[in-house]
């Protein structure tokens, strides 16, 4: 396995730490209001787990400065060999999370709010998309007559949602990213077409589209495979003059959005900036000055 | 070579070679991916049946990709003992698995035979053996190696200390370390993947865990997962590494995905042995994975098992220390669910030990293939039960930089209790030193990260 990251996810790492260091120094009141009660719920969950379970620490105060270093469950003690019930049930939980927003589904009322046009790729169903990325890149032959029938063409910023391997990622952050993305857009004077959905979507269903739509820039929002610290994570992939055979380099990709990762309206208008940028260089990639 | 047979009253052509060593494959998504799997039961049972009579001579003469072609395969041929092969060229594939599981057959008969198999012999055998027949043969091989210290005897169990940290802090990993070292994990290697593949971090984390072994006289190895370029600047630069680590693919055009080729791996395995810190001889880290030369687009339509089989053709040319098959890591167009993965989970630990490896094995999967923790709990103790040299330690079995689960500390802690297998001498020692342990048993003190503090 090629654990090492390639330079996008490179990217992605310092672009995550500066916008942590933005929340980091950001005052407290202007991030509250965007904390909502749910999440609250689950930070407070999380501090639950973050509590040490060794009943006589040899340096008692050693504990809370471990604990605090790191986000891997640590400090979690035993029963035998084995974790502690509620140790072991928070496991499962988070799972349980993940799992279910790889099968779920987005929410039809987000997607009317927004105007989204609704098409599908070849996925099929859910065992097939796991088992087919290919499948998941080719629109089908309905979604094709939508595009040419009921979207504008040669937009200069064609908007994407899709699935991919999270809805929870796109019914969690949608409402934040989306009128930030369209406001920064407007700032920049860029104008865009047809907001779509894709049902079933994978990365590069971005150059299928590219190839019908013949938009100048596109940019696909998509749920990331879900992690256990959160199931919510998005990822924008932008390019320019997207079509078939592009190269994976050709890709400029923000990662890690989410609530506790890059925050979904900071990121909607970073992305405005990019795609602007990638407009004014009429390239994307790794041969884009950012 | 003979293609046809006919079974239940049906006649079975297979065009060549790769197609029958395809088609015998147990079902697995990555060659439904690739087009080339059998289409039901029985077609795969047909194919299994004309492969247990081919014999070793007609896999050798029918190469699925000839060593002109492609320079695994070279490095695959040219470490054969022509005069070992020459005496058992003539057994079929169904001889050599009955040889393999003879009750009078142990070690050092499999180990000689070992060196007249290429990687496409051992991956036609494993196409025909069930997934007991893969635990009874591999746990007759003991491989052991030696970095700074021994491990991989017959009743070991190692764990690799896998302390992780999503912004490589320094003072986070060493947190997860000292958590890993006090329910005795860390024998086979503190390893850390990097989340930044640069010079300077990874001599950074390498300095960290080296300072850690040193303070506390641990006898384990380091290494940093680093792409094996970085790690040889890092070495140049005098960051302290006992081993070198490499993911491979089982073709030239896999590795060069990885950007590594035979010359690059020669280029670091001089370095390891000239700059390295341990003494070795064992001074390599491999790991693997069915299904990456697909993933690659370079498998030249050859199945995933003999593609696996061949990275483990490649790494014995390099002696390592420990190879890892990360076996639940690709996601589910590879090995769909929890059955793909134990069968590939056992296919590998067996194939790799046929190549006379230390075999371990990471047991995990990520969060879009049908697998739970419980079913980690049961490959785990399969695994167990087949002499896997060691098995991978993350906290609570969550990678919390890599986003997948694997075995857990207490995992690798309760195998132990279980099967009746202790960690590696030296390190036990240490545990006993630390009071960590006692006659093989955690004691009432072990758990307690903060006695490192």
């Amino acid at each position: 396995m090629e654990k090492n990251l390639d330079i996008n996810a490179l990217v992605d790492k310092v672009m995550e730490r500066i916008a942590e260091e933005m929340n980091d120094s950001a005052p407290k009141e202007d991030n509250d209001h965007f904390v909502s009660e749910e999440s609250s719920e689950e930070m407070q969950e999380e501090i639950a787990i973050r509590t040490s379970n060794i009943p006589n620490p040899k340096w008692e105060d050693g504990v809370t400065e471990i604990i605090e270093s790191t986000p891997a469950r640590i400090a979690v003690w035993r029963a035998g060999t084995r974790p502690l019930t509620k140790t072991m049930l928070k496991l499962r939980i988070d799972h349980a999370a993940a799992v279910d927003s790889v099968y779920g589904e987005v929410d039809d009322k987000l997607l009317d709010e927004f105007s989204f046009i609704r098409i599908e790729t070849m996925y099929e169903n859910n065992e097939e998309y796991l088992k087919r990325p290919d499948k998941g890149r080719i629109i089908t032959e309905d979604g094709i007559a939508v595009l040419k029938e009921e979207c504008i063409a040669k937009a200069q910023v064609q908007i994407v949602v899709s699935d991919g391997l999270s809805a929870n990622a796109v019914n969690a952050n949608l409402r934040d990213v989306y009128p930030s993305l369209l406001d920064s857009l407007e700032i920049n004077q860029l104008k865009t077409g047809t907001p779509l959905f894709v049902k079933g979507g994978r990365v590069a269903c971005m150059d299928h589209i590219g190839e019908i739509l013949q938009p100048e820039v596109l940019v696909i929002l998509i749920g990331e495979r879900p992690g256990l610290l959160t199931s919510e994570s998005m990822s924008a992939y932008m390019c320019y003059r997207p079509r078939k055979g592009i190269v994976e380099s050709n890709r400029t990709v923000i990662s890690n959005i989410h609530k506790v990762g890059t925050s979904p309206l900071e990121a909607g208008a970073h992305i405005g900036t990019i795609l602007k940028k990638m407009l004014e260089q009429k390239t994307s990639g790794v041969k884009l000055n950012i | 070579m003979n293609t046809k047979t006919v079974l239940l009253g049906k006649t079975y052509q297979f065009q060549d070679l790769k197609e029958i060593m395809a088609k015998a494959n147990e079902e697995k998504s990555g060659d439904q991916l690739a087009g080339i799997s059998a289409q039901d039961a029985k077609e795969r049972i047909a194919a299994k049946y004309i492969l247990a009579d081919l014999t070793l001579s007609d896999i050798r003469s029918n190469p699925l990709l000839s060593p002109e072609q492609d320079e695994v395969s070279r490095v695959i041929d040219e470490g054969i003992n022509e005069r070992i092969y020459s005496e058992i060229k003539n057994w079929t594939i169904a001889e050599l698995r009955e040889y393999l599981l003879s009750s009078i057959i142990g070690d050092s008969e499999i180990k000689r035979i070992s060196r007249g198999l290429t990687s496409e012999m051992i991956a036609a055998v494993t196409k025909i053996m069930t997934n007991l027949d893969l635990i009874q043969a591999a746990a007759k091989i003991e491989v052991t190696t030696h970095c700074n210290a021994t491990i991989g005897q017959k009743g070991i169990l190692s764990g690799r200390a896998q302390p992780n940290h999503p912004r490589d802090n320094l003072t986070g990993i060493k947190a997860s370390l000292y958590e890993a070292l006090s329910y005795g994990i860390g024998d086979a290697v503190i390893g850390i993947n990097p989340v930044i593949d640069m010079v300077d971090s990874v001599k950074d984390i390498l300095s960290l865990t080296k300072e850690v072994m040193t303070k506390w006289d641990i006898p384990t190895q380091n290494c940093v997962l680093a792409h094996v370029t970085t790690q040889m600047k890092a070495i140049r630069n005098g960051a302290p590494a006992d081993m070198i680590f490499q993911s491979i693919a089982g073709t030239e055009l896999g590795n060069k995905a990885f950007g590594i080729d035979e010359d690059l791996l020669n280029e670091a395995d001089e370095l390891i042995r000239k700059e390295g810190t341990a003494p070795g001889p064992n001074l390599w880290y491999f790991e693997t994975g069915q299904g990456s030369e697909l993933s690659g687009e370079a498998h030249h339509g050859i199945d995933q098992v003999t593609l696996e089989s061949r990275c483990y053709g490649l790494a014995r040319k390099y002696n390592p220390f420990i190879v890892n098959t990360v076996v639940g890591f690709i996601g589910p167009e590879y090995l769909y669910d929890t059955k793909q993965v134990t069968r590939a989970g056992l296919e590998d630990h067996f194939m790799g030990k046929m190549h006379l490896l230390p075999m371990g094995v990471d047991v995990c999967y990520t969060n879009h293939i049908k697998a739970d923790q419980n079913d980690m709990d049961n490959l785990s103790l399969l695994l167990g039960a087949a002499g896997v040299n060691f098995i991978i330690g993350v906290p609570m079995a969550d990678d919390c930089m890599l986003n997948y689960q694997s075995t857990s500390y207490h995992d690798i802690a309760t195998l132990r209790e279980v099967l009746k297998l202790r960690p590696a001498p030296a390190f036990e020692q240490w545990l006993e030193k630390m009071g960590i342990m006692e006659h093989g048993r955690l004691t009432k003190a072990a758990g307690d990260p903060t006695m490192f503090m």
